[in-house]
């Protein structure tokens, strides 16, 4: 019998800093991984904790991660040569047979892009397998902003509306909630219009809602959550909301099954 | 197959046993109950069966035996990640069958629900063998026969306390020791009770709707509960842990990962980096365990979660009433109804 709890030690070959609280760690890991899905990541003897995985390229995964408390703060001293522990994957992350061929709109807020990242990539890159293809991101200030210059690249690419909550000095870009871009994207067809939608709880409830009162249909959005995780493989309870456990049916959910979760 | 022991045969049984196996039971555990100056009943290594509770319900269910509430999962040396080992000693178990019906829903957790096996408990759960102690009288609080748990039959051996003897129904050949061999087999049928006190009607599950969720109901448990956790410690289906690690010397570099009981009533149950909680009211909490016990489980695995040992009930220091709470949600799914 494996244990399913074993974390294995993975090189830390990079760290790249996004803001002053959010560093992209690239990892030696190869080895099967979808956009959307997490690891377990621990450092023995100081925590373990749910990271998604931001990219993949077969060699390397990279996560991008938010300083926030015992663990991530220890990562954050951590140089490349130090080893990581991980266990994983987990969750079913984003499906790219749900959004092939569609118009796609993809809309994330804050660190809610590292979960999406990967998936936005791939269609920047395969422009040929949507039909077409929005950005709308949203971030409290310009110092939040996560992967600067791969939305640089993006802006070459595709429509990428980027927002910042309120008005700063140097900024001359989009400011306000993302929700209150919704109409500059292109709803000429909103009915066979597909959205992803990853953010913080509030920003994904009320997202959701502008959405549907723009005229996109439930079945056509696409949610990522995040719950509290102890094991991400259905045991421990804590992500559990009515039936569902969100690290094995999610933690991306159509809209039409997220509407129902009552936490 | 069925044996009679005499009263002054019983405890050779039992130390038969106990050359192979660890016997754990009911016991008294002086001054730790839910009300200062009471005996908390719960499971412990005996060595007779005079040590055993029976005339109370135990306060706690026998899954810490084999569960236990704080378990090492791994130690660190530097980077070294060492798996633990456990006493290789098999077990045996005195339940009663609500709890043997119990030990089915932690199984099915921990051994089937998602891919994956959970090896800690796999490991300590195959080395455990149940003898189920009769029980038609039950207690104040028990709602088994609601729950449909009062009936258990997959046990390894049964056991009948009479007055000065002890009936056994023996199916594992392994819990059939020297003093039982040769000896003239005795008519012996494990009895069941019929009709508990209290009785429970869980709502059927197309009747638990979004209504009920919002419902007024869960605001006296608000006011009520005190989030004190004791109900899911006591619970024999409560499964939840959360992971630890800790640093136990930092010289050597020495740490341990483990994993400690975890309680939804308890602050922290669903704490999010960024501050972010759900269910931050204890109606709330309320609300999700009983949803848990009564309705999501069964709509997940295909039957309830809760079966009704009234443990909750009993350790509760508001008096809060499980039962009470899942009849009061059934009158208002069929209100809601209508
Ligand atoms: C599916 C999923 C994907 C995720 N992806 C990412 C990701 O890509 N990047 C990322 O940075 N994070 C991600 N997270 C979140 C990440 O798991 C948490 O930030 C992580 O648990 C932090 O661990 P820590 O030990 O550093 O913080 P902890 O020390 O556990 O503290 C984290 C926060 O929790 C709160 N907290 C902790 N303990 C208490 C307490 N006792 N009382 C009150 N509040 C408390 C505090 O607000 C604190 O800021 C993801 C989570 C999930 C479920
Ligand atoms: S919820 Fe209460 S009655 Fe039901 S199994 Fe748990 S402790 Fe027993
Ligand atoms: S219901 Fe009772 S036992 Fe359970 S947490 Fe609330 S006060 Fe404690
Ligand atoms: S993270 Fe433990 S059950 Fe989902």
């Amino acid at each position: 019998m494996t244990n399913p709890y074993l974390p294995k030690p993975y090189e830390l070959v990079g760290i790249r800093k996004e803001t002053a609280i959010d560093y992209t760690y690239t990892i030696d890991y190869q080895g099967p991984v979808t956009g959307g899905q997490f690891m377990e990541v621990s450092i023995p003897g100081v925590g373990e904790a749910p990271i998604s995985i931001s990219d993949f390229d077969g060699s390397t995964i990279d996560m991008t991660i938010r300083k926030v408390g015992r663990l991530t703060d220890k990562i954050f001293e951590m140089e490349p040569g130090d080893s990581l522990f991980l266990r994983g994957p987990y969750g079913n992350g984003f499906q790219l047979d749900n959004f092939k061929g569609r118009d796609l709109v993809v809309i994330a807020g804050g660190t809610g892009l590292a979960p999406v990242k990967k998936t936005i990539q791939h269609y920047m890159e395969n422009l040929d397998q949507v039909k077409s293809l929005e950005v709308l991101l949203g971030f409290k200030s310009p110092s939040d902003i996560l992967f600067t210059d791969d939305i640089l690249r993006w802006e070459e690419k595709a429509k990428v509306i980027l927002s910042v909550d309120n008005p700063v000095e140097g900024w001359d870009g989009h400011t306000g909630l993302v929700t209150t871009h919704v109409t500059k994207l292109d709803l000429s067809n909103v009915k066979e219009k597909t959205a992803i939608v990853v953010g913080p709880p509030i920003m994904m409830k009320f997202m959701t809602l502008e959405l549907l009162k723009n005229g996109f249909l439930e079945e056509n959005i696409w949610v990522s959550f995040e719950r509290k995780m102890s094991c991400g493989i259905g045991k421990c309870g804590h992500c559990k909301i009515d039936e569902t456990y969100v690290c094995l049916e999610g933690p991306v959910f159509n809209y039409t099954k997220a509407k129902n979760l009552l936490d | 197959m069925g044996f009679r022991l005499a009263e002054n045969e019983k405890d050779r049984y039992l130390s038969e046993l106990l050359q192979s196996y660890h016997v754990f039971a009911p016991v008294a555990k002086a001054g730790k109950g839910a009300f200062s100056d009471t005996d908390v009943v719960g499971y412990g290594e005996i060595e007779s069966f005079g040590d055993i509770v029976l005339d109370r319900k135990s306060h706690f269910s026998p899954k810490e035996v084999f569960y236990p509430v704080r378990e090492t999962l791994f130690q660190f040396l530097k980077d070294e990640v060492l798996e633990t080992t456990i006493d290789e000693k098999p077990l045996v178990v005195l339940v009663r069958p609500c709890d043997l019906n119990g030990v089915r829903r932690l199984d099915t957790i921990f051994l089937k629900n998602g891919q994956e096996v959970d090896t800690y408990y796999e490991r300590r759960r195959k080395k455990v063998k149940f003898l189920m102690v009769e029980c038609t009288e039950g207690f104040d609080t028990c709602f088994c026969v609601s729950m449909g748990s009062n009936v258990a039959t997959d046990y390894d051996g049964a056991l009948r306390f009479e007055e000065g003897s002890l009936l056994l129904d023996i199916k594992d050949p392994a819990l059939a020791t020297e003093i039982l061999r040769d000896r003239p087999e005795a008519d012996f049928q494990v009895e069941y009770i019929r009709e508990n006190k209290v009785k429970v009607d869980a709502p059927p599950l197309e009747a638990v709707t979004k209504d009920l969720f919002d419902h007024d109901l869960w605001t006296e448990y608000t006011s009520r509960c005190i989030a004190c956790g004791r109900c899911n410690t006591s619970c024999i289906t409560c499964s939840c842990f959360t992971m630890q690690d800790v640093q136990v010397n930092d010289e050597k570099n020495l740490g341990e990962r483990r994993r400690v009981w975890a309680s939804c009533h308890i602050d922290g149950y669903s704490d999010m980096a960024g501050g972010h909680n759900f269910r931050k009211k204890h109606g709330e909490k309320m609300r999700f365990k009983t949803m848990h016990k009564v309705n999501d489980y069964h709509r997940r695995f295909g039957e309830h979660m809760c079966v009704g040992c009234g443990r909750c009930d009993d350790v509760c220091p508001e008096y809060i009433s499980f039962s009470k709470c899942i009849n009061k949600l059934n009158q208002i799914a069929k209100e809601v109804a209508q």
